[in-house]
């Protein structure tokens, strides 16, 4: 096993942004059980610290291909194609629109206290989510439009931030 | 990795021997110790057969301690040297502890954790839950009859990074080699899990004499893996007794109480609470120093109501753990119920209801904890054969980040992240020649310092003298299996390793660091700074003044609970104002126009009919038309 290898490779999963997630399940305990921490209590303590990099190296590969948006963003870096959400800003006018739309709409409800209405915005969100993901398989997978793809990100975290924004929402009605 | 297999489980010099490991299940009211014994996990009990050692130490004047059940029977008549419920002091200071007033000791404060004076001298928390933790150790050396190769120690899954780092310590000055410190909840999965090989979401509702945990956990073959936590590290079954003394002292208006009287009624408080699990009524009846005597009987419904806020707060948590986890209330496959607390039936009704299915007691509420660490523990020590074999994975319960300019939070590894984990973030300099940088790591979800709790300074030094901006120091947080964190830094232009100094705040006796801080984010930018600071507190004061003016002409708009809310947002903004944190004074003008919001709208709508009432669309056009 090499340290430095891509996640992929590390679970020795293909390159792709669909993936069988039992899999990725079972090749991270499989790894786990190799190198985690608790293994190693008797150690001495330099491999001691060997076995918390590798555990933490394990953690942060599956963190990294677990969630769709993080591993769509991987793929992409993988690629040499950064998404540059950061200087890349510029979205589309409907698009924009929408998002304010969306937000006003959890800003209302969470001034009215609406529980219901905040639960249906997000699960509304979610199936919304769901079928930007399946297009953004398609895009990366199959079209290899890493340009599509990126534009395609960026929105996605747009909307998984509004989705916490609401998920905050729900949660400051219960404190 | 040939490495690893030199260290490989079972494969050391002599794979049979059986090493001794013990369990302990460091708790607020009661401790307990365990080991696996022939494959089985037990409970060692004292030589009078008491499985529990109540979590109580005793300092006398020549300054030996007693513990447990012989602590306890002095605690009303030596109540400054009796130390009770020492967990919740852990790695806090005064400031952080509720109903100090009810408490007979004198405190001691010190940076970051408390200390309390006895006869036997000032003790801190470490110190005494050591006390505690070497009569348990003892109790099993004696039992075992051998050296324990090493123990595991149970904390609350929401306990912080200073919580943990204080019985780490304590079990160190008890004289334990310590395996794992391992979240209670999932001590208690461990051991529900290989009891009934479950396999599915779980759910472990923990409450507990002065803490609360929630865990959801999935458990597979093989595998018992976190999925969130949440939960109170200073709400248990003490908060219980303490509603109770307060309708006590409602109902029967004593004296003021002496702390043996305070002490005297918080006993009663917790017997009432422990009848009521299986009775309708609880007489309560004491006799106070003063002569004076209480002769009450607690309903159980009252006792239901004046405590029903204290289970919400539980199920807010629950809520929010299953929500940190993606989960419906649903998706629970099962409640395991830990925590002599949950003996309560409005705990368990509530937690049934939540559920929509009946919580599970078939365990021993008291042991379990215990009984999973003694299991972990034989499994780190390597006493395993074969499939015999489990991996766990568990997480940090609370975000961690690092103060930025303005005292904001920027969060760095967010809660419920698996642990071990490490996230690296890149600091510059911001003045010419800049050798030295203070970084200041918080625990928490809020987003203000001020609101999270002060985990780290550290203090870069060494840094080669640059133009500002130029150099990058890479900062590396790595948060250990055990949930502590670790820091180190590196220079990365030059390859210079910035010499780092990492205190945990608890253990900060200067306040230079803290001064060298602020003094050197602040310096640079000290006059924009201050006349930000100047421009907010302007805006602050005319907000207050329109409001207040608002509220004068048309409180007639508002519902007498909406004037209370606006009355208090003018009452924090008017506070922070005195102050000198620009960001604290926005995020209140926020909240100010927050609760003003539909004020507004119906102040608008007000005018709006009263400058239209009477006229015609004529002169509204012709005035328009002006
Ligand atoms: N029958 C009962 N009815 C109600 N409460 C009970 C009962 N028995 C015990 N308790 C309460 O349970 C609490 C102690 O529980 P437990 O021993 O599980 O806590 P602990 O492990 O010491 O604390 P923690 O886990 O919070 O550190 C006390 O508040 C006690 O009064
Ligand atoms: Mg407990």
């Amino acid at each position: 096993m090499d340290f430095n290898a891509d996640h992929f490779t590390l679970f020795g999963l293909p390159r792709a942004f669909r993936l069988d997630a039992r899999m990725l399940d079972s090749r991270y305990r499989e790894l786990q059980a190799q190198v985690h921490p608790d293994r190693f209590t008797a150690a001495s303590d330099a491999d001691k610290r060997l076995s918390m990099q590798w555990a933490t190296r394990a953690n942060e590969a599956y963190q990294a291909l677990k969630k769709p948006l993080e591993r769509a963003n991987y793929l992409l870096h993988l690629a040499g194609h950064d998404v540059q959400a950061e200087s890349n800003t510029a979205m589309p006018v409907e698009f924009l629109m929408e998002q304010m739309e969306w937000r006003e709409a959890t800003a209302e409800a969470r001034a009215g206290r609406d529980h219901l209405e905040l639960e249906r915005l997000f699960q509304r969100l979610r199936d919304d989510l769901d079928a930007h993901y399946e297009a953004l398989a398609g895009l990366l997978d199959d079209q290899n439009d890493h340009a599509a793809a990126a534009e395609a990100v960026r929105r996605l975290m747009f909307l998984e931030k509004l989705l916490i924004e609401i998920d905050d929402a729900l949660a400051s009605l219960e404190d | 990795m040939a490495l690893f297999q030199i260290a490989e489980p079972g494969e050391s010099a002599a794979p049979h021997e059986h090493k001794l490991a013990i369990g302990i299940d460091l708790g607020t009211t009661n401790s307990l110790v365990a080991t696996v014994r022939s494959g089985l996990p037990i409970v060692l009990s004292d030589e009078q057969g008491r499985p529990l050692l109540p979590s109580v130490v005793r300092y006398l004047k020549d300054g030996a301690c007693e513990t447990g059940y012989a602590a306890q029977a002095h605690q009303a008549s030596d109540p400054k040297n009796t130390v009770v419920s020492v967990k919740r002091f852990m790695g806090r200071g005064i400031k952080d502890i509720a109903h100090v007033e009810a408490m007979p000791y004198d405190f001691v404060d010190a940076p970051g954790m408390l200390k309390i004076k006895t006869c036997a001298g000032v003790k801190s928390p470490v110190e005494v839950s050591a006390d505690i933790l070497r009569t348990l150790r003892e109790r099993a050396e004696s039992a075992l009859g051998g050296e324990l190769v090493g123990a595991v120690i149970t904390v609350p899954a929401y306990f912080d990074d200073a919580q943990r780092q204080a019985t780490k310590d304590a079990a160190k000055l008890a004289g334990l080699n310590v395996l794992r410190l391992l979240n209670e909840p999932t001590a208690a999965a461990i051991a529900y899990g290989l009891d009934n090989a479950a396999e599915g979401i779980y759910a472990v509702y923990d409450l507990g004499g002065g803490t609360f945990d929630i865990s959801i956990l999935k458990l597979t073959k093989g595998v018992f893996e976190v999925l969130s936590t949440g939960g109170d590290s200073a709400l248990g079954g003490d908060d219980f007794d303490h509603r109770i003394f307060c309708w006590m002292l409602e109902q029967a208006r004593p004296q003021p109480l002496s702390p043996q009287d305070a002490r005297l009624l918080m006993t009663k408080a917790r017997e009432a609470k422990e009848f009521l699990s299986t009775r309708n009524e609880a007489p309560i009846d004491a006799r106070l120093a003063s002569g004076e005597s209480i002769d009450l009987t607690l309903p159980v419904e009252t006792f239901a109501s004046i405590t029903q806020t204290l289970i919400s707060k539980t199920l807010q948590s629950v809520k929010k753990a299953l929500r940190d986890a993606g989960l419906k209330a649903e998706d629970i496959k099962g409640v395991v119920m830990v925590g002599g607390a949950t003996r309560m039936p409005q705990v368990q009704r509530a937690v049934g209801e939540f559920f929509k299915q009946e919580p599970l007691t078939n365990l021993d509420p008291d042991k379990v904890v215990a009984l999973g660490a003694a299991t972990q523990a034989n499994l780190l020590v390597g006493n395993h054969t074969g499939d015999d074999d489990w991996l766990l994975l568990d997480v940090i319960p609370l975000s961690l980040g690092l103060e930025t300019m303005g005292g904001l939070v920027e969060k760095v590894i967010p809660r419920n992240s698996t642990i071990p984990v490490a996230r690296a973030q890149e600091f510059t300099t911001f003045k010419d020649g800049q050798t030295a940088m203070a970084i200041h790591v918080v625990q928490g979800e809020r987003e203000l310092v001020d609101d999270c709790r002060s985990l780290a300074r550290f203090e870069l030094r060494g840094i080669p003298p640059m133009v500002a901006g130029a150099a990058r120091i890479r900062v590396t947080f790595q948060v250990d299996a055990d949930g502590l964190l670790a820091a180190s830094a590196r220079e990365q232009t030059t390859g210079v390793e910035a010499a780092i100094s990492v205190k945990p705040s608890y253990g900060l006796s200067d306040d230079e660091v803290a001064g060298m801080l602020k003094d050197s984010m602040t310096h640079a930018k000290d006059d924009a700074v201050r006349r930000a600071l100047k421009e907010a507190q302007v805006e602050a004061q005319r907000m207050i003044e329109a409001t207040r003016a608002a509220l004068e002409s048309d409180s007639h708009l508002l519902a007498a609970d909406e004037i209370v809310k606006i009355e208090a947002a003018i009452e924090k903004l008017q506070l922070t104002m005195l102050g000198d944190n620009r960001r604290h004074i926005n995020l209140a003008m926020d909240d100010l126009g927050f609760v003003t919001q539909t004020f507004a709208q119906r102040r608008m709508d007000q005018n709006i009919k009263r400058a239209l009432a009477g006229r015609t669309v004529e002169e509204l056009q012709q005035e328009a038309g002006e």
